[in-house]
């Protein structure tokens, strides 16, 4: 069966990251990947659509294409790198005009796919061990990006209620690590030390950033409804993941009101997301047996994910600089793909051969 | 402020129902099976749990192996009471402002038993958010006591899990009721134990009470500091915290008593029979109780059994 995909975000990390995993595919007919700003990958087939979060627009690029299979990688889940307006357009309201985008008995959408975060479970001083998907939070989020993923994901649940025949897939990723990724683990854990709240050691879970990859193809070519936790095994305690890191603890922050003293530190280009402060505390451990039960295998546990990471810090420093990034310009991407004067034979010859399916 | 959580009934009991939300994508069944639980990675000295085998084999040496040996000189019956294998829910009666039972009882299965088992203690909430006690009590083998918790230790992966039902109404109590097993909750700990289909272990502990003796508990004080409780014992408040560890030397004696078979009482499905979970429970405290009197009675002296 031939899949025609469309990416919604294209331009984050997992969007792009993604699209250049699915390139090797033969079965992928199609790839259309939508953001509203350039890609920061480099795409080989991937058809870029520039549109903004407008649904009408959406549901005709998902009509005309013939799209089965939407994956949504556009959640974003730091609060430091996105300002929480536009976080919030971005996570709830544009989650609710993709899935409007999706829905309706013309459309030709069977499997919808959302990336989502741990931090839907918030983390507080009742939580349980080992978060099971079927769990709900158990108290009313506290930040503005937690109430945010709670509400994309209800709007994801709804369009499964009304929708049985589209099979919707929920990924909660954990703390991700890995060279490439930006996330608040990845930021805190490059500081010469890392802070710690004094008097506290939380149990964290991490997966490498290839896993998510991994997961998000995974989905894409089995049957995988329902909502599933992405999460290494292992549970690491901080002091545990720092010491693996190869770097020193430095509890500075107070066991109370860090939450105070998070302003004045802001000031001072020290910035802490505020949902990492109740994680720095309580920790968050899930379940992660669920997603391995549809036959998915994590390449790396958490402990490895956190050892490359240090690995990587350390490497890194001497390698900076050697790989250039891409930018995208839409002429040559234009020309590359459409001219009749690229030899595109022998090109996609290259592509099979330097692009190996990645492990499914 | 730590919930007073007494129920350990149902894992997945939703807590809060303002963030319902459509349940069509929630998973009906549970977790797939043991099969899938992490390896044992051996490089690592911390499981999954926090605990560590580190932190927890220096208290062992030190202080735990001080106390159980020589200063509490703890005695053990019916060891053989607790299986080799499987996972099961030891029951016990507690006591004492910050209590040394449940190291015991920990150290005692330990020694004594032919195969020596780790046993994870259920705490309160409360000491996850209390710096020091919540870097300190997972790496020694404390659990939050949380229902889901309960129910992947003992059946996902089959360890022994020591709950105190009575929970901080054993500890709170004064010298005066020593020996009074309080209210066993609702029975959560045998509904916990029959989903699992986990065996049911009551003990009797008899020394405890002595070691610590509670005479008052000051309520003024106890909001003032944000603690749990806050007891006036021999050396609490006179010592500052330091007297929370002085314990009198007093004589430990641990009787564990015939395990219950959850299974026989009709396992999963009957963990639902509120009326036979009450039965189980007050049957079990009974026990206990019982036990109580027998060694009190056989005691000659608090100080040397």
């Amino acid at each position: 069966m031939t899949r025609r995909i469309l990416i919604a975000g294209i331009s984050t990390y997992w969007g792009g990251r993604l699209a250049q995993a699915l390139e090797g595919f033969e079965e992928v007919e199609a790839i259309i990947g939508i953001d509203s700003v350039e890609p920061r990958r480099e795409l080989e087939r991937t058809e870029f659509v520039k549109v903004t979060n407008q649904h009408s627009l959406l549901s005709r690029i998902v009509r005309a294409a013939e799209i089965d299979t939407v994956v949504d990688s556009r959640l974003t889940v730091n609060s430091v790198t996105d300002r929480p307006r536009s976080a919030h357009d971005n996570n709830v309201i544009g989650t609710m005009n993709i899935v409007t985008a999706c829905a309706g008995s013309d459309s030709p959408v069977r499997k919808f796919i959302f990336k989502s975060s741990t931090h839907y479970y918030g983390s507080e001083q009742d939580d349980p061990a080992f978060f099971l998907e079927a769990m709900r939070r158990p108290h009313t989020p506290r930040t503005p990006l937690e109430r945010d993923i709670g509400e994309a994901e209800g709007a994801v649940a709804e369009f499964a209620e009304k929708h049985p025949g589209v099979e919707v897939t929920v990924l909660r990723c954990a703390n991700v690590l890995g060279p490439d990724v930006d996330t608040a683990f990845t930021r805190m854990f490059a500081l010469p030390v890392v802070p710690m709240v004094l008097g506290f050691d939380p149990r964290l879970q991490f997966v490498h950033e290839d896993d998510v990859v991994y997961a998000l193809e995974h989905c894409v070519f089995h049957e995988t409804p329902g909502i599933y936790n992405v999460a290494a095994d292992g549970v690491l305690a901080l002091s545990e993941a720092i010491s693996l890191l190869g770097k020193r603890p430095a509890p500075v922050l107070p066991p109370w009101g860090a939450g105070l003293l998070a302003g004045p530190l802001r000031n001072l280009g020290f910035r802490i997301p505020s949902e990492m402060l109740n994680l720095l505390r309580f920790g968050r451990g899930v379940d992660n047996r669920r997603f391995q039960a549809t036959g998915f295998r994590y390449s790396h546990t958490s402990r490895e994910a956190v050892a490359k990471f240090g690995h990587h810090l350390r490497v890194d420093p001497v390698m900076r600089g050697v790989d250039e990034g891409f930018t995208y310009e839409r002429e040559v991407e234009e020309f590359l793909r459409w001219s009749p004067h690229v030899r595109r034979e022998r090109r996609s010859e290259g592509v099979e051969a330097d692009h190996e399916p990645l492990g499914i | 402020m730590a919930r007073d959580r007494t129920s350990l009934a149902d894992p997945e009991a939703p807590v809060d129902e303002q963030t319902a939300e459509p349940a069509s994508l929630l998973p009906a069944a549970r977790p797939p099976g043991r099969e899938l639980l992490p390896p044992v990675e051996h490089e690592r000295t911390l499981n999954d749990w926090g605990r560590s085998e580190r932190v927890e084999g220096f208290m062992d040496a030190t202080l735990y192996e001080f106390f159980y040996r020589y200063w509490f000189r703890v005695e053990v019956e019916g060891i053989e009471n607790v299986p080799a294998d499987g996972g099961a829910l030891l029951v016990s009666n507690h006591a004492g402002a910050l209590p040394p039972d449940a190291a015991m009882i920990a150290k005692a299965v330990h020694e004594e038993h032919p195969r020596p088992r780790d046993v994870y203690l259920t705490v309160e909430h409360f000491f996850k958010g209390y710096p020091g006690f919540s870097m300190l009590i997972p790496k020694i083998g404390g659990v939050a006591a949380h229902p889901a918790n309960v129910h992947r230790l003992l059946y996902d992966e089959e360890q022994l899990v020591l709950v105190f039902p009575e929970g901080r109404k054993g500890t709170e109590k004064l010298y005066k009721d020593r020996y009074r097993l309080r209210r066993f909750g609702r029975g959560g700990f045998v509904e916990a134990a029959m989903r699992a289909e986990a065996k049911l272990v009551p003990l009797a502990l008899v020394g405890a009470e002595e070691a610590m003796p509670v005479f008052a508990q000051v309520e003024p004080l106890r909001r003032l500091t944000g603690l749990i409780y806050f007891p006036i014992t021999p050396t609490f408040p006179w010592l500052g915290p330091l007297g929370m560890l002085a314990y009198l030397p007093a004589k430990f004696k641990i009787r564990f008593l015939e395990p219950i078979d959850t299974v026989a009482l009709g396992g999963r499905e009957a963990a639902n029979d509120r009326a036979l979970v009450q039965t189980v429970a007050q049957e079990i405290r009974a026990r206990i109780q019982e036990s109580l009197h027998d060694m009190l009675g056989k005691r000659k002296s608090v100080w040397f059994g």
